[in-house]
């Protein structure tokens, strides 16, 4: 197992996009595990996507189980990924890996259902909300060549956005 | 003058808002060679401000000169100060907190204050007056650190919302992936 090194924009190699996974065997097992590893050493590690390595393949993953207090399905191991329903919408603050030192304010759908094949080639069926809803979208948008900063709204966005739990 | 080598400074400018303030000011700077950082620019009460990070091997007194005939032919009031700054040194805020309410004198210093007390570091504050001339309302954004966390935030704040200031106090849980 190996940290990889992570792609830092302006690496125009970021905006492309990346290629469906067909070979379910060892080779992708192996990168995989260094994915992982990678996404676990960075600052805040609560995901990774595949191109952020420089391997343009359908891949991420998300493991937001280290945040206290929310829902969360663990380890997702996301390959070829398809979200199939959105729902709400809220600004939240996000950064990036391949971004450093920028946070910014992005709208992203507060619930989603999604499909995806586990490290066997299986199709899994996901339901993410708030939190790991949106790092499974920042991931998603790494797949299409698109940065967080591709979504920036303004810093007093927040101003529309009046909670409604609690 | 001594030479103030590739140190930052910060450009103050404020002026009645006029078309192009932005490009031949920043137009001006780069033709002397200066390099800009981190900048916030935004219309206040009808006037356009500025505060404007620039690194230049060149004296105060020479950046001066290089907007002056911009500053001139604009009306505006300049002034460039040499400050201790680096980039690439952005903090994370926790805790973000709308406050909104009629506009009454000592909202703002009232607000602060007790935000001072329970241990807040403000790092971003943006506010208005909205509303009309006969009941203007005060609405006011800030984001920074709880050093206590927001609950402790929430508890100080009490005594202000007592007053019919209302307040909504967020953690800001930035997600980096
Ligand atoms: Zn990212």
């Amino acid at each position: 197992m190996a940290v990889l090194d992570i792609l830092k924009y302006p690496d125009e190699a970021l905006k492309q996009i990346s290629q469906p996974v067909e070979q379910f065997d060892e080779q992708l097992l192996c990168f995989l595990a260094d994915l992982e590893q990678t996404m676990r050493a960075g600052p805040g590690g609560v995901g990774i996507a595949a191109p952020q390595v420089g391997y343009f393949k359908r891949i991420a993953i998300v493991d937001v189980s280290v945040k206290p207090k929310i829902k969360h399905n663990g380890c997702m191991i996301l390959i070829n990924p398809e979200i199939k329903t959105w729902d709400g919408m809220k600004v939240g603050r996000e950064g990036c890996m391949s971004v450093p030192d920028y946070t910014g304010n992005v709208i992203r759908a507060e619930k989603i259902t999604l499909q995806a094949n586990n490290p066997q080639g299986e199709l899994i069926d996901y339901e993410c909300i708030g939190y790991e809803a949106r790092a499974v979208q920042h991931e998603m948008d790494h797949l299409d060549g698109l940065l967080f900063l591709d979504r920036l709204v303004s810093r007093r966005m927040d101003l529309f956005k009046r909670k409604v739990y609690k | 003058m001594s030479k103030q080598s590739n140190e930052w400074h910060m450009l103050t400018l404020v002026g009645q808002d006029k078309p192009g303030i932005v490009a031949q000011i920043t137009s001006a700077l780069f033709r002397t060679g200066a390099q800009l950082g981190e900048a916030s620019m935004m219309r206040l009460g009808g006037n356009f401000t500025i505060m404007l990070m620039v690194k230049s091997g060149q004296s105060l007194n020479e950046l001066e000169q290089s907007i002056a005939p911009v500053v001139a032919a604009l009306e505006l009031h300049s002034s460039f100060q040499s400050i201790n700054a680096s980039l690439h040194q952005h903090e994370l805020p926790n805790t973000r907190i709308t406050v909104y309410g009629a506009d009454r004198a000592g909202i703002v210093a009232d607000t602060t204050s007790c935000l001072l007390d329970a241990g807040f570091n403000i790092m971003d504050l943006a506010s208005d007056v909205a509303g009309d001339e006969a009941d203007p309302i005060y609405i006011m954004h800030i984001e920074g650190i709880a050093q206590n966390g927001s609950e402790a935030i929430e508890t100080a704040l009490e005594q202000i919302k007592i007053k019919g200031v209302n307040i909504d106090v967020t953690p800001i849980d930035i997600m980096i992936a």
